[in-house]
């Protein structure tokens, strides 16, 4: 039981981060990303390489954002800049046709073959052995919890933490007091990408990277940001380890292969319970 | 568009029309060419093993036409293959097996990567009378549809780990052991579990732990939590590559002490050089091994075609190229003795076939699989840093003797 929480836990501080930047650039930008899942792998093979290359992977949590933050840059420039104030269709759309874009091209450099980075963490024991937490996932929430911190200072005090806030409030209003939205869209969709990078860096030394592995974490991160809402740290990283601990314990008792079904259902009577609340409050306001 | 390029255009689809039904007229066998058709995984989630197969019946087909190809009614001909790329996509596979009988015409198939595909083309040949060899399709279901023209080189999937929990039976003393499995949903895996359900039934052994892994999983630490908790004698788990990799790293993560783990997958997901000392003492299922004592005319020994193989392309065979190239000798093997190339023809003497290849003895059963050929089973062994796989089983090929039970984690270095 405390192993299946443990592990849950920290699992969904990972989810948390991912979700996190959905989170941002959905709320400023008005786009699902729906490449999210594949900034992520790419972020992971950008550690990968390291490792290959003789580096720990572990500089990947460094490397890999630098790195991403320019790959979401330059998408934004390219593609995104051309759909983000249309229609939410067009967006997913868009987002999808990366996907597949981004999904062939690790495919052909990286090839299809299922790779891990080894860190050589071990594992630390708790009570006389019966629960193991392998410091690669410890190391990979604090590292997650660490950047999230940096970013919501960076976020409240520099400029262009507000200028992204302001536009976020109201795009309209920013560009009239100023603010460069151009910029701010192109930094925070590159904040996205880099987030992604920590994020598959990260995967890369606790689980395992595959070209077309993407999904299910667009998935997940969809799930917490439509739980969470938008633009709200604190409820988008609880729900991230609420996913995490539900995954983990449906899991442990009903079976593995209820995990994913028990998510949707979950899913599926959040969003009932959330519409049923609302319409309340609509009374309410007649 | 005015009048003349509307003419232009019908004037151009005429030509193309023509030229595509012209193709078919000079197809099965082409000259001094016998053609032979494969759709196969170039791009998407198989491509490895689909370049592994595509190498594989390659070499093969090169080897025969340099020593004198088939010879068919006192005629020398030349093996050619037709390949298209499937896109690891069974509707696209299905597709590409149409276009290859009736616009390329061609009259005798080979085999896709994995059991999805080749499930997703044997209906199409099927319909078409079209022979085909394959050697990467596993699933058991393949072999109980009643098929005619299909005809499968390899053991068919639910033999895969069978052995293991015979093994580790063997090991009890003779007694009913605990199992603990978990296997991804998928055709093949469920095949390997039906295998293991056979082989607990058989001797009497109880599984206590069932798990069926979700596609997109790559955690399993749920299931080890519950196989640390309850301790069982062997744990079986088949997941393809992502599966084994997973596995190996969590249960040396979570430091999950079982005297038996078995696997599949474990030489595709290349476990001895990726998870190195982590991963030894896993007992893997596999079609062949460069060592075992097979022989053919063709490639001499396991050996000699791991040399050969590694000498073409640069990497060692795994046993997904070593099964595509044996599919090639079948295929020869066959026309040479209906000495005719007829459809049906080729198909009897396919279903009569009875012969040693380097990748082993092939034999027919009803339903096309290859019955004359028992799976194997390696251990991965560290000598320092260095691990390799050890064949441990049927003992009449063993190189090692089986390791058992595991050292617990706290033991070892």
């Amino acid at each position: 039981m405390v192993q299946a929480s443990l592990d849950g836990i920290l699992l969904g501080i990972l989810f948390a981060l991912i979700a996190y930047g959905m989170a941002l650039q959905w709320g400023v930008m008005n786009i699902i990303n729906i490449a999210q899942g594949d900034l992520v792998i790419l972020g992971g093979y950008i550690a990968y390489t390291m490792y290959l290359a003789g580096i720990h992977p572990a500089w990947g949590v460094i490397v890999s954002p630098i790195i991403m933050f320019f790959v979401g840059w330059a998408l934004y420039k390219l593609v995104i800049n051309k759909v983000v104030d249309r229609d939410l269709f067009i967006s997913i759309l868009a987002t999808f046709g990366i996907a597949i874009i981004f999904q062939q091209l690790m495919n052909f450099i990286f090839g299809a073959d299922v790779v891990v980075a080894q860190s050589e963490y071990g594992t630390t024991m708790l009570f006389d052995n019966s629960v193991t937490l392998p410091n690669s996932k410890i190391f990979s929430a604090v590292v997650s919890i660490l950047y999230a911190i940096a970013l919501v200072i960076y976020m409240k005090k520099s400029r262009l933490g507000r200028a992204i806030r302001a536009t976020a409030q109201n795009a309209r209003a920013a560009k009239i007091l100023g603010v460069d939205t151009e910029k701010v869209y192109a930094a925070t969709f590159g904040i996205n990408a880099a987030l992604c990078g920590i994020a598959g860096a990260l995967i890369a030394i606790t689980l395992t990277l595959h070209p077309y592995v993407g999904l299910p974490y667009t998935v997940r991160s969809f799930m917490i940001v439509i739980v969470a809402g938008l633009g709200n740290l604190p409820a988008v990283a609880i729900s991230g380890m609420g996913l995490g601990l539900f995954e983990e314990f449906a899991d442990y008792i009903l079976g593995t292969e209820f995990r994913i079904g028990a998510v949707f259902m979950l899913l599926v009577f959040i969003l009932v319970y959330r519409r049923f609340k609302l319409s309340k409050k609509r009374e309410y306001l007649k | 568009m005015n009048k003349f390029t509307k003419l232009f255009i019908t004037f151009i689809s005429a030509i193309t029309l023509m030229l595509s039904s012209m193709s078919s007229s000079f197809a099965k066998v082409d000259g001094e060419y016998i053609v032979l058709g494969a759709a196969i995984s170039l791009t998407g989630k198989y491509s490895s093993n689909g370049v592994h197969t595509q190498n594989g019946y390659n070499l093969a087909v090169e080897r025969i036409n340099k020593m004198g190809g088939v010879e068919v009614q006192g005629k020398k001909y030349k093996f050619e293959i037709i390949y298209y790329d499937d896109e690891s996509n069974p509707k696209r596979a299905a597709q590409l097996a149409e276009r290859l009988i009736n616009q390329d015409g061609v009259k005798y198939m080979l085999g896709p990567y994995s059991s999805g595909l080749t499930k997703a083309i044997a209906p199409v040949t099927e319909k078409y009378k079209i022979p085909m060899v394959e050697a990467n399709g596993a699933s058991r279901s393949l072999f109980t549809k009643g098929y005619k023209y299909l005809f499968a080189v390899l053991s068919p999937a639910n033999q895969y780990l069978e052995v293991a929990i015979d093994l580790a039976v063997e090991k009890n003393g003779g007694k009913p052991v605990r199992i603990a499995q978990a296997f991804e949903q998928d055709a093949f895996s469920q095949d390997v579990r039906l295998g293991i359900l056979d082989a607990a039934k058989r001797t009497g052994s109880e599984i206590i732990i069932d798990d069926k892994l979700p596609k997109e999983l790559n955690d399993m630490a749920a299931t080890l939590a519950k196989v640390k908790a309850t301790k069982p004698d062997v744990l079986v788990v088949s997941g393809h590559t992502k599966g084994a990799l997973t596995a190996i790293r969590q249960i040396a993560e979570m430091k999950v002490d079982v005297p038996m783990l078995a696997m599949t997958h474990c030489d595709a997901a290349k476990l001895s050089k990726q998870h190195g000392k982590k991963s030894e003492y896993a007992l893997c299922a596999s079609q062949w091994h460069k060592n075992l004592s097979y022989k053919d005319s063709f490639f001499g020994t396991g050996k000699k075609y791991d040399k050969d193989f590694k000498k073409e392309f640069g990497y060692a065979p795994p046993y997904q190229s070593a099964e595509s190239s044996a599919a090639l000798l079948v295929f020869k093997d066959a026309f040479e003795r209906a000495n005719s190339f007829d459809g049906d023809k080729v198909r009897d003497a396919l279903k009569t076939t009875e012969m040693q290849t380097f990748y082993g003895n092939i034999k027919f059963g009803p339903g096309g699989q290859n019955t004359a050929k028992p799976m194997i089973l390696f251990q991965v062994r560290c000598k320092g840093d260095t691990c390799e796989n050890k064949v441990v089983a049927p003992t009449k090929w063993a190189s090692d003797k089986f390791y058992h039970p595991i050292p617990k984690w706290s033991e070892r270095s």
